[in-house]
């Protein structure tokens, strides 16, 4: 699994760093980041569907 | 801004721990209380005050000239004067720091440039009121909304008792039920939007509490499910425009509910009391008299 930020959407509710900080970083603006390439450990995939699920702005999606 | 940072607000946490253990000093001997006036609105004021750097007189003070403004829509000529009052008072402290900065938004405002200008005085003063005001009365709507729903839920309370680590994602459920904020908008151009004809500079009401109980977004719209996990609730808004202090609130919220549920783990409304209610664009109880 791989997922990424479109950073045109997100406005930084930072709903994806608070439910999987291993995944995410948000910069002082609050604007979202993949860490890395994206790439999801297996162990990690149910966070990150949580993350795609709970984001407002429909910003974030699987590659 | 960075001033909003999760990470800026998460340093205010301590302090925000501390002001509610102080606050349920106050009454907790007493077996009862208020958990609006005497708790939730006693919480954003002096937390974005402490952000503020100013002294517990100055957070007494201003604690006084936001109620003023924000809590007596009936009454024109009060809230005017409340208006009026913060002004002059902000206009004060922007000239101290003006040859003393500190570490506070007004300081930094009048240190940041933008397009290689200096912020305008009238800009700072017109963000400092906003943000004092913002993050009063809507924070403590979401906070006093939450502890009015765990002291008619009594199996909720005990749920949140016995596991504290449900309490952020409990927040955001909470969050979603009772959005304390509805929003507006100017229209920009000419739209029609699912039907709807817009026209430019017509004036549109984004009401974020029914968006987030709509039954096609929310499975068991209208129920509060604490461990709902799938929750995409636009409580701080969407698009253009998130709030600006989402994290503050977030933390705040958290904080609150946390600190009385391990001081207060057993509540409920006070029968010889009554619960009343703020309506308007941000929705939250005014008084909940509870015993325990």
């Amino acid at each position: 699994m791989k997922i990424q930020v479109d950073s045109e959407k997100c406005q930084g509710h930072n709903r994806c760093y608070a439910l999987a900080p291993e995944l995410f970083d948000v910069d002082d603006y609050g604007m979202a980041s993949v860490i890395g390439d994206g790439t999801v450990p297996p162990e990690l995939e149910e966070k990150a569907r949580l993350a795609i699920a709970n984001c407002p702005e429909y910003a974030i999606s699987e590659v | 801004m960075p001033w909003f940072s999760h990470r800026r607000a998460d340093g205010y946490e301590p302090f925000t721990r501390d002001l509610c253990n102080r606050l349920i000093d106050g009454f907790i001997e007493t077996g009862r209380g208020d958990a609006a006036a005497g708790y939730a609105q006693q919480i954003p004021v002096r937390v974005i005050a402490r952000g503020a750097r100013g002294s517990r007189r100055h957070v007494r003070h201003l604690h006084r000239l936001g109620a003023r403004a924000l809590e007596f829509a009936h009454d024109e000529a009060r809230r005017r004067s409340g208006r009026i009052a913060m002004m002059n008072y902000l206009g004060g402290e922007l000239e101290k720091r003006r040859t003393e900065p500190g570490d506070d938004l007004i300081s930094e405002l009048l240190q940041t440039e933008i397009d290689g200008k200096p912020v305008e005085d009238h800009t700072i003063l017109g963000m400092a009121a906003l943000t004092l005001i913002a993050g009063v009365d809507t924070t403590w709507s979401g906070i006093g909304s939450s502890l009015w729903h765990l002291a008619t839920h009594p199996e909720h309370t005990a749920r949140l008792v016995a596991e504290p680590e449900l309490i952020p994602t409990a927040v955001e459920e909470l969050l979603r039920a009772y959005s304390p904020v509805t929003m507006a908008r100017i229209v920009a151009e000419d739209v029609e939007f699912q039907g709807c004809p817009m026209h430019e500079g017509d004036r549109v009401l984004m009401n974020f509490p029914a968006a987030n109980r709509d039954p096609a977004a929310f499975d068991r719209a209208d129920e509060v499910v604490l461990d709902r996990a799938v929750n995409r609730h636009l409580a701080f808004g969407v698009g253009i425009h998130r709030c600006a202090g989402s994290n503050l609130a977030r933390m705040e919220l958290r904080v609150a509910i946390e600190t009385w549920l391990a001081r207060i783990p057993e509540f409920r409304l006070a029968e010889d009391g009554e619960v009343t209610w703020a309506g308007g664009q941000v929705r939250g109880p005014r008084n909940i008299p509870v015993v325990f």
